[in-house]
């Protein structure tokens, strides 16, 4: 409508009576056949959304109907299904003249089980029970047969109490002992569904709990187990594609390499400082949340252009800065879990700053990065002094209060880190553990990073890393 | 930093001819791209409600034709040929429709520079968000997005080529600007239906979510230092407390 709005050269929001007339008296087209004309005219003239129905074919069918002479006649019918031979009468329709002749119509649809029954003989044979007594099998065997096998309503009926499962569980062991017993060998029976369908009471016993459990579980429950799987999923297709991305690398990297111009002290330094090459290791390698006066280091790393700073997943030898800021964002939402990077966002918004950089330069990604680790770090220093809070409140009112709490709250965080992702990467546990933790040793952590890279190899992808460039240098 | 000045040469062997590539050179190309609409006013009909042009410019106003091949633009299936190749600079396209949707735009890059090609997605703006009275004809819709293509290792060849290009940034400093074109500015200079776009183009700094992001940084500090204090206070007072007990 704002389109034919715009053609007609009309403000946006005006009511356009005489646009609107226009239209229809140009658009006014031909009501196809087939169609009432009420019904056409109910959809005001307009092209229904979705495909009307072929019009030939409405006709058709009243055509092949109305070939044939229709009457209806008031017959009196018995039904096969009744036992009584009850006399009722129905209105029938009759096509040419020609008289409906055999049972009643819906007679077939009266299925009736047929029931296993035993003599006294038999009984003393193969159904002694301790727990049934005859007279009680009797009655069930009876109401079996009266309300063909539907258990609930037995269930209610029976004089003992007794759960379903235990009534099925006679019914159907006794029946089977009495066709086994009647049968000449066990083959012959074999095809009998009761004999190829037992009845399990554990399994059913057990199925029920379960559903029960599965039933009553909360939204809320619910909802945190899909958490959790939609993390596993993630964690799972990200894992899978920084191993293809490595084996690409390896593939392509192993390939045979030509001697080339460098000169030899290069070759100590580290290839590639800026590109970490698991996310594991660069995690190692990585968070640098504490540095207090942030602007001037980073800077200047971000200028040299191998910031140390550059954590998540290698960036590839060519990229759009967005996207691998993207890329970032993401890896970093694994390490804190969902509902953290989402606690995140809300403070970025709340502080001023998009979630979404807008204008994606060097500095700005590295500034949003950090920004993003300091508010992971905030929002778990928030969760210890709650915590420690609690603890401090409870030892108030009683201070012989066994508090069961590990006796350092960083302690409880890795502990709650591995449980709630196990998958992840050890290194990553560490890092977020280290957050709560001694700023000095962090800023030397980072300081010692690409040092690291040259003298010893912490990790497989090091030593891969490092033969590699050894071969590469010979 | 021990990297040193010494750039280092590796070769690679990708598609079995080996490229050079320069090491510890981070290469970077601020751009923009968007789209520029102009509403046809009384030359508009049912199907062509709009001008528009579509563009993958340098967002320091300098020519992207020594760096970028060629830029292949698909548009909605419903246009005649979907798929546009824009083989010069300035790499953009004209045409009209009535209808917003996502224009595709893969950025194909000189053959020396042995990268793949990138893909960039724009969501083409025909209507202002603000629907305050009518659409004129004289004030475009401009959605602009700013971004900067990285290359992290670029290829021997390539950078000694457009290493003195003034659209480029080398370890994050700017190259000298060339004449024709202003720093940060539009170009004045070029044909006349660019001049005219170019008017239009938006201005990018990062001037402002930096400072945006700083100052969250400063206060999200404070505010963890403040809560260290509030946790160490708390941790004196659960030890005192458990002392007391002991005694």
């Amino acid at each position: 409508m704002a389109d034919a709005k715009d053609i007609l050269g009309l403000p946006k929001g005006a009511v356009s009576s005489g646009g609107d007339k226009r239209r229809s008296t140009k658009d006014a087209q031909k009501k196809p056949d087939g169609v009432s004309r009420e019904v056409y005219l109910l959809t005001g003239g307009l092209p229904p959304i979705m495909p009307a129905l072929d019009p030939s074919h409405l006709k058709k069918k009243k055509a092949a109907d109305s070939a044939k002479k229709v009457t209806w006649k008031w017959r009196a019918f018995t039904s096969s299904a009744r036992s009584d031979n009850l006399q009722l009468s129905h209105w029938e329709r009759i096509v040419d003249n020609v008289e409906t002749t055999g049972d009643y119509a819906f007679a077939k649809y009266n299925k009736a089980v047929d029931v296993v029954r035993y003599t006294d003989e038999e009984y003393a044979k193969y159904l002694n029970d301790k727990s049934w007594s005859k007279d009680e099998t009797d009655q069930l065997f009876d109401f079996c047969e009266q309300f063909d096998l539907r258990f609930i309503i037995i269930v209610d009926r029976m004089p003992t109490t007794r759960t379903v499962e235990e009534l099925k569980e006679r019914y159907y062991s006794a029946a089977k002992a009495v066709l086994l017993s009647r049968a000449g060998t066990a083959e012959e029976v074999a095809d009998h569904s009761l004999l190829k369908d037992t009845y399990n009471v554990q399994y059913e016993t057990e199925r029920k709990k379960s559903l029960g459990i599965l039933l009553s579980q909360s939204r809320q429950q619910e909802r945190e187990d899909a958490e959790v799987l939609a993390e596993a999923k993630r964690i799972t297709e990200i894992r899978l594609s920084n191993k293809k991305a490595e084996e690409a690398e390896l593939l392509s990297k192993s390939a045979p390499e030509t001697t080339t111009t460098t000169n030899e002290p290069t070759d100590k330094s580290p290839r590639t400082p800026a590109r970490p090459k698991s996310p594991g290791q660069v995690a190692e390698a990585g968070p640098s949340i504490a540095a207090p006066v942030p602007s001037a280091p980073v800077a200047s790393t971000a200028l040299t252009g191998a910031s140390p700073a550059a954590s998540g997943p290698r960036p590839p030898r060519m990229y759009l800065r967005s996207a691998y800021l993207g890329q970032l964002v993401q890896t970093s939402t694994i390490q804190a879990g969902v509902r953290t990077t989402k606690r995140v966002e809300q403070l970025l918004e709340e502080y001023g700053c998009r979630p979404r950089v807008k204008c994606p330069t060097k500095r700005v990604c590295d500034e949003h990065m950090e920004l993003r680790k300091e508010l992971v770090a905030l929002l778990q220093l928030q969760k210890q002094l709650t915590w420690k809070e609690n603890e401090v409140s409870v030892l108030r009112e009683n201070p012989y209060a066994d508090i069961p709490t590990p006796s350092t709250p960083k302690r409880s965080h890795r502990a709650n880190d591995h449980e709630r992702v196990t998958t992840r990467a050890t290194a990553v546990g560490a890092e977020i553990d280290s957050f709560s933790g001694e700023r000095v040793t962090k800023r030397d952590h980072k300081r010692k990073a690409p040092a690291r890279f040259s003298d010893a190899p912490p990790s497989p992808p090091h030593n891969k890393r490092a033969r590699k460039m050894k071969a590469s240098d010979a | 930093m021990q990297r040193g000045k010494t750039a280092r040469l590796v070769d690679d062997s990708e598609k079995k001819n080996p490229v050079r590539r320069v090491k510890d050179v981070e290469m970077v190309v601020p751009i923009a791209y968007g789209t520029v609409s102009f509403w046809l006013g009384k030359k508009a009909d049912e199907y062509h409600s709009h001008k528009w042009t579509v563009y993958v410019r340098s967002a320091l106003g300098e020519e992207l034709g020594a760096i970028i091949k060629k830029v292949v633009f698909q548009l909605h299936p419903s246009f005649n040929n979907p798929t546009r190749s824009v083989e010069a600079a300035p790499f953009e396209l004209t045409e009209t429709g009535w209808g917003e949707f996502e224009i595709g735009m893969t950025v194909y890059f000189h053959p020396d520079a042995s990268e793949k090609p990138l893909e960039i997605f724009h969501h083409l703006k025909l209507y202002p968000e603000d629907d305050t009275g009518p659409q004129s004809t004289k004030k475009p819709v401009v959605v602009e997005s700013y971004d900067e293509l990285v290359f992290s290792e670029p290829s021997e060849a390539f950078f000694s080529r457009v290493q003195k290009h003034p659209a480029l940034l080398i370890n994050g400093k700017q190259n000298p600007p060339s004449a024709a074109g202003a720093v940060e500015t539009e170009k004045k200079k070029g044909d006349s239906k660019e001049q005219n776009l170019s008017h239009w183009f938006l201005k990018h700094s990062d001037d402002e979510e930096l400072d945006s992001i700083m100052s969250a940084r400063e206060n999200v500090m404070s505010r963890v230092n403040k809560l260290k204090a509030d946790l160490l206070q708390l941790e004196n007072e659960a030890a005192r407390l458990k002392a007391n007990v002991a005694h």
